[in-house]
């Protein structure tokens, strides 16, 4: 990947217009969502397990299909199209990573290149570089990584084909922590040198406000907070908010009495 | 053995291409299936119990069935259609290979891990880039193993396809078990177990090959089986000599039909025909399968048509009933009756002699007096024929215990005791070997089983063919059949019956 010049434009404005999603069973997941996520901008989607943030989050590559309403980039509606080509503009890293199992590391990375009919020796081995693997790992199958190496390569394999937006959903979920905050800090970097816009689903407060600009808090299908992380932990990020907040405040409370 | 040997290649092929063209047909059909299945529950449900309802059917009867479902379809769309065969075979077997391969396509295309699903549509892949770069190499493994599991059951079972007139390895082993001629049987079994594991070792290689994306390896294999395939399939290529020239002589499953079938083809290849052979044909089928014309020529029985195919169940005097057959074949199936052979093949009740002596036992009558404390060996259908029905119901016969065994090892039963009296046939050389007597019949309740040559439709005005078998007619006594028969059934110095057919040939002086 060539590095990205200061003045390349920032990842594209993402804008949910009214979107509402109610399942099968008539659960309303979401329910008529409308907000603007700013170009380069990186943002959270905080709240409890079945608040509805992963399926926003998925309307956007349309992985889910909405049952009212829009999402937009830069203006454009992402239903016009087919989905499989808006799909290889936008970088997808979830949490269970989904690497290949009958393919090498390599061969992983480069396959959204090869999909879409290109070729690019020498990407591969850089999008390595970018998230920290050795090259060595090249020829390495997926059982043969540790969790860490292998979310690496997920977000490798997400990047390899230059896009200006990245959706993460729970991305750092099953890692240990010490891998954990090293990733989210490799991830936080390529946000800043890509100027790419970011949306990440966490359920982990303290990793939104470390590592976002800006934090989004759902409860059953709906916002109830938005916030920068410096006004949630003022404590202007709505009631919810407030509870999400104040498990690592209370958590960094006790950790600075024990150092007194 | 080295003659058992040789009728090896000609069949083998013949039983591989069987089998290789069912498994095809069956994969044409199993892989699309499976892979709506898998996206489907309710289709899964139904595709997967259907498939496990065939594999409960025995695979026999399964065989069985194609032969009338095929001649009522044939009916209905005005005939063409052939009842015996290649087809019902094929049919058979296809719908038998089905169940391993839907099963392991649905398990592997629903086993897959959802992560993996979500990664391939999330960076892009269409339905089509998604089957072909991860859905097919990830179940190839497990789908495959579904096919090996197919081959090998369909070789094995396309050894039944013998039944339905297909020939095959069946061949063998049909023919050995009817006449006691154990190498034959054990030369079809390796034959066709050999084959079997012939062609799992192809598919396990082309497997791992796949396995290692080895693609062109893959090829090969495909590419050798397919060659085996068209090699096999040289019998049913069609032949440069006028069809007319080739015929095809039926017998059913045991020897002194084997023989008769030698007999009467020796002398049509002798008038120049092309003879093929339909052994081992069942009872009920023989019959339909000459009025069809897939049979040209076979020797039936006057009381087996009389009870079976016209449901007559009164008695008449035996030149009378043979008369009425003959009206009775030509006008409602255009089957010529061309004669009798001179014997007669009934059906009788046969004991031990010292055994019925000691008991006081010389006719049916006497039989029934004691059946309650004796034990009936029958054959495999005698039971469910209506002569038992009408002896049953003439003398009010109940026996203690009633057992079905085949032929042979009927004799064998009653010889050791397991069973005291036996449904023999007259004609059978182990009455006067095994010193058997056969009870007679006071109330004439068994119709007459006279021995009849039956000619298909289209040969029914072949001179040349009716030329080449009338000197058989009337030239067989009981006593040369029942010793031909003998050859062929004794535990020693067996003979084929090839070598049976030449010795009766010169023993009636023809």
């Amino acid at each position: 990947m060539p590095a990205q010049s200061p003045d390349q434009p920032s990842g594209p404005t993402v804008t949910f217009d009214d979107v509402t999603k109610a399942y099968r069973d008539g659960t309303v997941a979401i329910d008529g969502i409308s907000v603007e996520v700013a170009s380069g901008s990186f943002v959270a989607l905080v709240g409890a397990s079945g608040s509805g943030k992963s399926t926003l989050l998925k309307t956007v590559n349309r992985l889910i299909a909405p049952d009212r309403g829009r999402v937009l980039l830069d203006g454009e509606d992402v239903a016009t199209g087919a989905p499989h080509l808006l799909r290889r503009h936008i970088g997808y890293v979830f949490q269970n990573i989904g690497l290949f199992p009958h393919l090498t590391v390599a061969d992983n990375v480069a396959l959204p290149l090869r999909i879409a009919g290109r070729r690019d020796e020498g990407q591969v081995a850089r999008m390595l570089d970018w998230v920290e693997l050795p090259r060595a790992l090249m020829t390495r199958m997926p059982a043969e990584l540790s969790g860490g190496q292998r979310q690496r390569v997920g977000v490798a394999r997400a990047l390899v084909t230059e896009p200006r937006l990245m959706l993460m959903d729970e991305p750092f979920g099953a890692l240990d922590p010490v891998t954990r905050q090293s990733l989210a800090a490799a991830v936080a970097r390529l946000h800043r040198e890509l100027s790419l816009t970011t949306i990440m689903v966490t359920h982990d407060m303290a990793e939104a406000l470390l590592h976002a600009d800006r934090i989004l808090v759902l409860q059953a299908g709906a916002i109830v907070g938005d916030a920068t992380p410096g006004e949630m932990l003022a404590g202007r990020g709505g009631a919810a908010g407030e509870a999400l907040v104040a498990v690592p405040r209370e958590q960094a409370a006790r950790l600075a009495a024990l150092t007194r | 053995m080295s003659d058992a040997w040789a009728r090896v290649p000609a069949l083998a092929a013949q039983h591989l291409f069987l089998a290789l063209a069912a498994l095809a047909l069956a994969l044409a059909i199993a892989v699309p299936l499976g892979i709506r299945s898998a996206r489907s529950p309710r289709l899964a449900s139904i595709a997967l119990g259907g498939a496990s309802l065939v594999q409960t059917i025995p695979s026999l009867a399964l065989l069985a069935l194609f032969y009338p479902m095929l001649l009522w379809l044939s009916g209905r769309v005005g005939g063409g259609i052939p009842a015996l065969g290649f087809l019902p075979a094929l049919l058979a077997l296809t719908l038998y290979a089905l169940l391993p391969i839907v099963r392991n396509t649905v398990t592997g295309l629903t086993g897959l891990d959802p992560a993996i699903r979500e990664a391939a549509d999330g960076i892009g892949m269409t339905r089509r880039q998604k089957l072909w770069l991860v859905e097919v190499p990830l179940v190839l493994p497990i789908v495959m193993a579904g096919i090996r599991t197919a081959a090998v059951w369909t070789i094995g079972a396309a050894t039944l396809s013998t039944t339905v007139g297909q020939p095959s390895l069946g061949d063998l082993i049909f023919a050995g078990l009817q006449t006691q001629a154990w190498t034959l049987v054990i030369t079809g079994c390796v034959a066709a177990a050999a084959l079997a594991l012939a062609v799992d070792a192809l598919l396990g290689l082309a497997e791992r090959a796949a396995g290692e994306r080895r693609w062109r390896r893959v090829g090969a294999i495909g590419a050798l089986l397919l060659a085996a395939m068209i090699v096999a399939s040289a019998p049913f290529w069609p032949s440069r000599d006028g069809r007319d020239r080739n015929v095809v002589v039926g017998a059913k499953n045991f020897s002194e039909q084997y023989i008769l079938a030698r007999l009467i083809g020796e002398r049509l290849s002798r008038a120049g025909y092309r003879v093929t052979y339909r052994d081992g044909l069942g009872s009920a089928v023989a019959f339909g399968a000459v009025a069809t014309g897939e049979v040209d020529v076979y020797v039936d029985y006057a009381g087996t048509i009389w009870a079976g195919a016209m449901q007559r169940h009164d008695v008449v005097p035996r030149d009378q009933q043979v008369r009425a057959i003959a009206d009775w074949a030509k006008k409602s199936r255009g089957v010529t009756l061309l004669g009798t052979l001179g014997f007669e093949n009934a059906y009788a009740f046969a004991m031990r002699d010292s055994f019925a002596r000691a008991r006081g036992i010389a006719s049916i009558a006497d039989l029934a007096a004691q059946a309650g404390r004796l034990r009936l060996g029958s054959d495999l259908e005698f039971l469910d024929r209506p002569e038992w029905r009408a002896i049953r119901d003439a003398y009010r016969l109940r026996f203690g215990a009633a057992t079905p065994y085949s032929p042979t090892f009927m004799y064998r039963a009653l010889e050791s005791g397991r069973a005291d009296v036996i449904s023999a046939f007259s004609s059978d050389g182990r009455i006067a070997a095994d010193r058997l007597v056969v009870l007679s019949d006071p109330r004439q309740a068994i119709p007459g089983y006279d021995a009849i040559l039956l000619i298909g439709p289209k040969r029914g005005d072949d001179r040349a063919f009716i030329d080449a078998l009338r000197p058989l007619l009337g030239r067989i006594p009981v006593a040369a059949m029942r010793e031909a028969n003998y050859r062929v059934d004794r535990d020693a110095d067996k003979q084929t019956p090839e070598a049976a057919a030449r010795w009766l040939a010169a023993r009636i002086g023809l």
